[in-house]
Formats: C-alpha cells, sequence, structure tokens
C-alpha cells in the first residue's frame, strides 16, 4: 500500500469516522433482515485502490472490534502482497490480533475463496466484491436491474445459463456463479470457484460481502439456503480434480495449478494455503510433497 | 440532576468502542435471531429508555435517521439525550422514521404507521426498538427463518396478545417490512422481518 505514515497519522479506530461507521453498520442489520438483497452504501475512500477490496475493507472496519482476530486471504493465500496488506492496514488502525489460522480467526476478510476448513458459529467472513450485481451483464442500467429483483424476473439469468449449455454442453460459468439466496434474491457470490458456492449454503458463520466501486453491501446469515442456479437436465456440479494435492495428498479440495519449470512441467496444490501446510505439518504427504521432518519422527 | 444536565451525561464512557461493542451485539443478534446479547452496560440513558435501548440510539442513529418517540418516551429528557448524543432529528410523524423507541408496557402502534420499504429498496424501513419488561417467562413463540438452525423457542414478556397475527401480516409483505429489536435493561434479541414466529404446537 502506497499511503504515506502521515495520512494515518490521525485516523479512527479502525481508520473509518464514526458517522461512516453508523452508516455501513445500518446497512449490514438491513442486509442481514433481507438475505440476498444489496443495500446501497455511501462508499467512502480508502487508502487503497478499489482493486484491492475497498468494499470488503470498508465492512470490516465498521465490524472489527479490539477483541477480534482477523485473517485476510487472497486466492486462498495469506501471504499475496494484497492480504499482507490488508492485514497490516488493520494491524496498525485498529490494533487486532491477526492469524493465518482459519479456526483462531472471528473475522476474515477473503477475496476469491472460502476456506476449505467449515467455519463456525461466530466466525464472520467478509467478501470482497468487485462487481455485486448479477444481472448487470444482461442489463447495465442499475434502475431496471433493481426492478427485475423486485418482480423476481430471473428468466434472463437462466437463459443465459441455457445459452452456455447449448454452446458447451454444459454451463461454462466457473466463477461468481449466480446463487439464489432462501428462495428470494439472486446473487452474485463475488469471484469465488464454484467449487466454493456449496459452502455458503446453511453455513454456521455470518457472511457479508462489501463492494466499494459499486456501493453495495450484502449478507447472508448463518443457517441460509444459498442455491446455486441449475436446470433439472443440467443440475450443478463442483469442479473435480483429477489428482490430490501434489503437496498434502488432500482430496476434495480446490487445486491451484503451479507451473515448475518452462518444459511442461507442472502440480496442482490446495489454493486454501494454511489448510495445506496444517495437513503437512500433520504428516500428509502428496506425491511431489517433502515429508515434514518433525512429524516424521 | 436537572434536566439539562441529564441530556448531558449517560453516553458511552468510550463513544468508538461502546459503539462497537453494541453494533457487534446488533449484528450477531440480527444474525442469529432468538439469541439474547447484553449491550451498552457503560452507557447511562435517561429514564425509562433502557440501557440496550439507549445503546442502540448511541450506535445507529444520526442526523441521517429521523427518530420516532412513543409517548412515553417524548419528553424533553429523553429527546434532548437523544438529541445531544446522536444528533437525530426526532420526527412526530412514526412514517418518516428511520428508528422507533418504544417504552416498556405501551400499546406497540399499528405497523403500517411506519415505513416498510419500497419494492425497490426494501432496505429503506423502520427498525422498532422496543423495550419489554423481559426477554424471557412470556408466552411461548417458535421462530424458523434464516440464522435459526432448524428452529428456536422465544418467550418474549409483554408482547401485545395479538403480536402473532401482526408479525406473520408483517412477515407476509416480506422483503418488506420492519425489523425489531427488543430490549429489556441491558439485553436485546433481534426479529428481522424474515423469521416465521408460531404459538408452540400451532
Ligand atoms: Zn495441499
Amino acid at each position: 500500500m502506497s499511503t504515506p505514515e502521515t495520512d494515518l497519522a490521525t485516523y479512527n479506530f479502525a481508520y473509518l469516522d464514526e458517522q461512516t461507521k453508523r452508516m455501513i453498520r445500518r446497512a449490514i442489520l438491513k442486509a442481514i433482515a433481507i438475505p440476498g438483497y444489496q443495500v446501497p452504501f455511501a462508499s467512502r475512500e480508502m487508502p487503497m485502490p478499489y482493486g484491492w477490496g475497498t468494499g470488503g475493507v470498508q465492512v470490516t472496519a465498521a465490524v472489527i472490534g479490539p477483541d477480534d482476530t482477523l485473517k485476510v486471504i487472497d486466492q486462498g493465500a495469506d501471504d499475496t502482497t494484497n492480504a499482507v496488506s490488508i492485514r497490516a492496514f488493520f494491524q496498525k488502525v485498529a490494533n487486532v490480533a491477526v492469524t493465518t489460522k482459519t479456526r483462531e480467526a472471528t473475522v476474515i476478510q477473503t477475496r476469491h475463496r472460502i476456506p476449505e476448513e467449515k467455519l463456525t458459529e461466530g466466525q464472520v467472513l467478509v467478501y470482497q466484491v468487485p462487481i455485486p450485481e448479477p444481472l448487470r451483464f444482461l442489463e447495465p442500467r442499475e434502475t431496471e436491474t433493481r426492478k427485475m429483483h423486485a418482480l423476481e424476473e430471473y428468466g434472463l439469468m437462466h437463459v443465459k445459463l441455457y445459452e452456455d449449455i447449448a454452446r458447451n454442453g454444459h454451463i461454462a460459468t466457473t466463477y461468481a456463479y449466480p446463487v439464489k439466496v432462501e428462495g428470494r434474491y439472486v446473487m452474485d457470490p463475488s469471484p469465488i470457484p464454484k467449487f466454493d458456492n456449496p459452502k455458503m449454503h446453511m453455513s454456521e458463520a455470518l457472511q457479508l460481502f462489501g463492494a466499494g466501486r459499486e456501493k453495495r453491501i450484502y449478507a447472508i446469515p448463518p443457517h441460509t439456503k444459498v442455491v446455486s442456479l441449475d436446470f433439472e437436465d443440467h443440475p450443478f456440479e463442483v469442479q473435480k480434480f483429477a489428482k490430490p494435492c501434489a503437496l498434502c495428498g488432500a482430496h476434495g479440495v480446490y487445486l491451484d495449478e503451479v507451473i515448475l519449470d518452462d518444459k511442461g512441467g507442472r502440480m496442482f496444490v490446495c489454493s486454501d494455503t494454511d489448510f495445506c501446510e496444517e495437513r503437512r505439518e500433520a504428516g500428509h504427504v502428496g506425491e511431489l510433497g517433502v515429508a515434514n521432518k518433525e512429524a516424521a519422527e | 440532576m436537572s434536566l439539562h444536565t441529564e441530556a448531558l451525561e449517560g453516553g458511552f464512557a468510550s463513544p468508538v468502542l461502546g459503539a462497537q461493542a453494541t453494533f457487534r451485539a446488533l449484528m450477531d443478534a440480527m444474525a442469529r435471531p432468538g439469541t439474547t446479547r447484553t449491550a451498552g452496560s457503560n452507557a447511562a440513558p435517561p429514564h425509562p429508555l433502557g440501557v440496550a435501548q439507549g445503546a442502540v440510539a448511541l450506535t445507529l442513529a444520526d442526523h441521517d435517521t429521523p427518530v420516532w418517540l412513543s409517548p412515553a418516551l417524548a419528553n424533553a429528557t429523553t429527546k434532548g439525550w437523544i438529541g445531544f448524543h446522536t444528533g437525530a432529528e426526532i420526527v412526530s410523524s412514526s412514517a418518516h422514521a428511520r428508528f422507533a423507541f418504544l417504552a416498556a408496557g405501551e400499546p406497540i402502534p399499528d405497523f403500517h404507521g411506519f415505513a416498510a420499504g419500497s419494492q425497490d429498496y426494501p432496505d429503506r424501513s423502520a427498525t422498532l426498538v422496543i423495550e419489554l419488561p423481559a426477554l424471557t417467562g412470556g408466552p411461548t413463540f417458535v421462530a424458523r427463518g434464516p440464522g435459526i438452525k432448524d428452529s428456536t423457542q422465544i418467550t418474549l414478556q409483554g408482547t401485545p396478545a395479538d403480536f402473532l397475527r401482526r408479525w406473520a401480516a408483517n412477515r407476509a409483505f416480506s422483503p418488506l417490512g420492519l425489523d425489531i429489536v427488543f430490549t429489556a435493561g441491558s439485553e436485546l434479541m433481534a426479529l428481522p422481518r424474515s423469521t416465521d414466529l408460531q404459538a408452540l404446537g400451532g
């Protein structure tokens, strides 16, 4: 983050001023009361570019308190520049404890993934959302998409997915795969892989979504129905991987491709780095992994 | 204590952290209807505003949110306290209020008198903050809906006899509708519009 020290010298707790926090907090409460509905809010400038997840950062700033432990992930990893910067930001402006362990965190801010470890009651998952409106690519006008949500006119969305099937033989959408929340609002789950969609359904954690540029906050309360849109003859399916994680041997997790050399060598490893590390520490070894000496002893 | 000083005192000892803690209690309560949270332990709103009830006002109300006060609360002291600590405008028309505060034992006015939001913007609805004698010990209602695993029982004390019918009418309006925060002293419980309430065995 390029923020000069002086800009942060006079910050309020968690950076945002109290009036902004109140406005965001009111939006969060209404968002929880109307699951999947996008509540407009007056997004503030944050000391980072929009692409860095300012919506998520503002939600986290309005929620977080001195007793919280924060985890920040980007593409499943805690150590990318984006994740490290946001974590450092909250350490500085809110003096909160931070962790990379999913189960130790009370607030998890995320871009692109839901942790593999099942989230629990008392945890809040905050998503950074670039484009909150699932109907935007079908209808550019906000007044029209509002109306479509109000009238539950989601036929166009199904047409789009069905065109996918006609063209490719299957639904080609693999990220930001639209869901219907509690049988009412169609919602963009942010650019997580559709692999993660089932984790949103009946989660024990509260899920909050913040879009900074488009100024929207939405939510999925715990124990709420979240169904990925599909068709009877083409039911929703998550990505499957041919092999387990090359480092820790985990099955049934989301894997990233890693290029090993310029001769086409590659491997597939857990995208959730905390999950992978913990498995390796526990002695699990994949086909390209190195046995953990301590665990092996 | 004079009327004037009473209005100036009784805010959060630490406004920033007090508001954060109260919001967190509210957020958790709204996300898990039927559960009870504690709020406002270091706020001292003027009687008959409850401690948690006053803390909700301090946490959420400001000059962007007109506030309606029930007859028992619409006195100079309470108006002065909310006005001084939050900057919110006190309105006499309930339809214009974003927050409505009601004292224990008062009749709950017709829900239709409050903003329920619009089809395009169902979030532009009022939140009622209703003080009760206690959040337990009353008739048993079975609650279901988002935030509730299977079902849970609540026993709010002091809700009107026709509350279930009125709540069902509010819920039938969903996604429009009111949301309620019930308070009793330093405790609060939320009832978002999404929660279905039935009489036990009903
Ligand atoms: Zn792994």
